[in-house]
């Protein structure tokens, strides 16, 4: 049943039939608990339907333009190795996975740690050949009950990652996620879904990147489920640098055990219109989330980054900084919740979020919220949004510096501030050359 | 080489500079002094060409050129540099990235290759004698936590760099101890040579024990009310500025 403040929506009534013809593809499987799970999933979907700006988690992003289009659901591409020229990042080494259009490309990938150290399957491969894994650990951390977005994807849900790190081990090589949309031909819309275990004392470094392939209109709707058990160490980047006609909308969803550290840089760079919920629960004592980002809008791009950090133990520390450059038209939302739960005594949480609106037309909306119920902790934050320096400005021309250059030079060091913190080598210099581009602009 | 005729310059409604005339040959060090309020800094900051300023009368030649047309970094390359009173911190730009990238813009104005990296190092070693600045400093970001007087010094040495034709010294003596104080002074005096000429602008007497100025100027009410030699600045500091408030309000 449909409620009656919800639109027909004919892209939802698409995905709702899509389930539904899969299903009936399904023998015995409909009646296992993944399959009940995805059921319940899609229903939640179906009840909740696309958030609208009346949703206070949504009142600065609309996603009415993205649900008028229509796309191809089924993941074909006719992707070849020549049409990714354009997309290498140059001396990228280590465990590198091509998803196209959400779908696993193993003849693209190259898998480098050795298998005890690091175990890397397709999620398609993992559902079929490892059901309990998958049951155990699927959808346990990201909650579909409030957000359609995590919903659809766990519903439908059919590719993307399963990351395991056992024990101990330390994969020294990174593990790159490349997802690439080929919108050459058709507006694609797929669900990308990871899970990466960090087992005890072990330790990982996870990149995802996403990019399109030509210009017709793309929607990536992913969920990444990460968690760090006690005394493991994880390192997450999340990297977009997608068309003017693409959508993104994902969730990682953190999970932390006690002494665990997990340190993550998402930075946005294009795209039509982004939305990314990074969610930690630090649920364990002695844990240390670091977040930062950086996001660039411009020309009529949207960015919004939702944080939230949850300190539900004891004597845990986070500490948060993103930062925004937005020009033309170009929009930003960041929306900074910290819980700290009575028990988290002794907890550390520090938040800040700058911004630099380069034009008149540009604006940004920042909401930090705090929500603090235990009486012995440090908790700090701040937001600031303002104009470039001028003086700054004047100061660098005063020493012969053009105009145009001091502002790309300026610009470039306040971005430098996040780029820093991605310790994969060849990614950070490729995105200090997209964000030099894109600042000479 | 500087000729300032007529020169009239408001901040919004408020006019400051009331018709300087001034003419400063190479090789000359001029001080321009006066109460707090008199137009000093707007004199520095018009020179080098700070936009808030809107000049409403008046002509500045430098070398011929009409100087008041042109970009603050045009006005770099031409051979200005004006020390801040107040430095401007600026996070994440080394003053060694910032300073290379200042003197090959001014290079590449001239027509000059820029210096690579050997040869940026080399003439930075050879000129961060002169202020005794240390290169630790220099890999910081550009002001960023700095002493008042590492600012100071920073400002001297980035002139060194650049070996400016006119300089111009905004209160340089502001917030320094009397050590910091000499070490800046002596270097601005190493770069005393007769093809450049000096501006230091000062609210006190002390700078000019230490950078002997050829001519003082005494700035009022956004006027040059009084010029002299050396000795006038010794005058003021026995005497304070109530004795030229008195003339100009008399004239």
């Amino acid at each position: 049943m449909t409620p009656s403040n919800q639109q027909y929506n004919q892209f939802k009534d698409q995905l709702l039939a899509a389930f539904r013809a899969n299903e009936e593809r399904l023998n015995g499987e409909s009646k296992a608990p993944l399959h009940q799970l995805r059921r319940s999933a899609l229903q939640q979907f179906e009840r909740l339907g696309f958030p609208t700006i009346k949703h206070e988690e949504w009142k600065y992003s609309n996603v009415n333009s993205l649900i008028r289009q229509a796309f191809d659901i089924d993941g074909a591409s006719s992707i070849s190795e020549a049409d990714m020229d354009d997309l290498q990042i140059p001396n990228l080494e280590g465990n590198i996975l091509y998803f196209v259009n959400g779908q696993y490309k193993p003849e693209l990938s190259r898998l480098v740690s050795p298998a005890d150290h690091v175990q890397i399957t397709s999620f398609a491969d993992a559902l079929k050949a490892e059901p309990e894994l998958i049951d155990k650990h699927f959808a346990r951390y990201a909650d579909y009950q409030d957000n359609a977005f995590t919903a659809l994807n766990t519903a439908l849900a059919n590719d993307g990652v399963v990351v395991r790190v056992p024990n101990g081990k330390t994969v020294e090589q990174p593990i790159i996620l490349r997802f690439i949309t080929d919108a050459r031909e058709k507006n694609i819309a797929s669900q990308p879904r990871n899970l990466i275990i960090v087992g005890r004392n072990a330790e990982v470094t996870v990149a995802e990147s996403y990019r399109t392939l030509g210009d017709r209109s793309s929607f990536s709707n992913a969920v990444t489920e990460i968690v760090v058990e006690q005394d493991a160490r994880a390192q997450y980047y999340k990297v977009q640098n997608e068309s003017d006609a693409a959508y993104h909308i994902g969730t990682t969803q953190v999970y932390q055990a006690d002494n665990s550290h997990f340190y993550s840089a998402t930075v946005t760079l294009n795209g039509n219109f982004v939305r990314n919920n990074l969610n930690i629960v630090l649920n364990g004592q002695h844990c240390e989330a670091f977040m930062y980002g950086l996001y660039m809008p411009n020309g009529r791009q949207h960015v919004d980054n939702h944080t939230l950090v949850d300190h539900a133990m004891p004597n845990s520390y986070s500490n948060e900084l993103y930062k925004g450059i937005l020009d033309d038209s170009g929009t930003g939302v960041f929306n900074g919740k910290i819980f700290v739960r009575p028990d988290a005594q002794k907890t550390n949480a520090y938040q800040s979020c700058k911004n630099v609106v380069l034009s008149p037309n540009a604006s940004m909306n920042t909401k930090p919220q705090l929500e603090i119920f235990a009486d012995d902790v440090k908790c700090s934050h701040g937001t600031t949004t303002g104009k470039l320096d001028e003086e700054a400005l004047f100061y660098m021309r005063s020493r012969g510096i053009p105009k145009d250059e001091a502002k790309t030079l300026l610009m470039y060091a306040f971005a430098e501030d996040v780029l820093s913190q991605i310790k994969i080598g060849p990614i950070r210099e490729y995105l200090e050359g997209v964000v030099q581009q894109k600042l000479a602009m | 080489m500087l000729s300032i005729s007529n020169l009239q310059a408001s901040i919004g409604d408020k006019q400051i500079l009331k018709g300087i005339n001034l003419q400063i040959n190479a090789g000359e060090v001029h001080a321009i002094m006066g109460p707090n309020g008199s137009g000093k800094s707007t004199l520095a900051s018009v020179l080098a060409g700070r936009e808030d300023y809107e000049i409403t009368e008046g002509t500045v030649l430098f070398e011929g050129e009409d100087l008041l047309d042109m970009a603050p970094e045009d006005r770099a390359a031409a051979g200005i540099f004006l020390a801040f009173q107040y430095p401007v911190e600026i996070p994440g730009v080394s003053t060694t990235n910032f300073l290379k990238t200042a003197l090959n813009e001014i290079r590449k104005h001239r027509g000059q290759d820029p210096l690579d990296a050997v040869q940026f190092l080399k003439l930075m070693k050879e000129k961060m004698k002169l202020v005794n600045i240390d290169q630790s400093l220099l890999s910081r970001s550009l002001n960023e936590g700095f002493s008042g007087g590492e600012k100071k010094r920073n400002e001297v040495f980035q002139m060194a760099m650049l070996e400016p034709k006119l300089a111009i010294l905004d209160e340089t003596d502001s917030g320094l101890d009397i050590d910091a104080l000499r070490i800046v002074a002596e270097g601005v005096n190493k770069l005393r040579s007769p093809e450049r000429a000096t501006i230091v602008v000062t609210h006190y007497q002390r700078l000019l024990d230490y950078i002997i100025p050829d001519f003082v100027h005494v700035l009022y009410k956004g006027r040059i009310v009084k010029s002299g030699p050396k000795e006038l600045a010794l005058e003021l500091e026995e005497k304070g500025y109530d004795w030229i408030r008195a003339e100009a309000e008399a004239a």
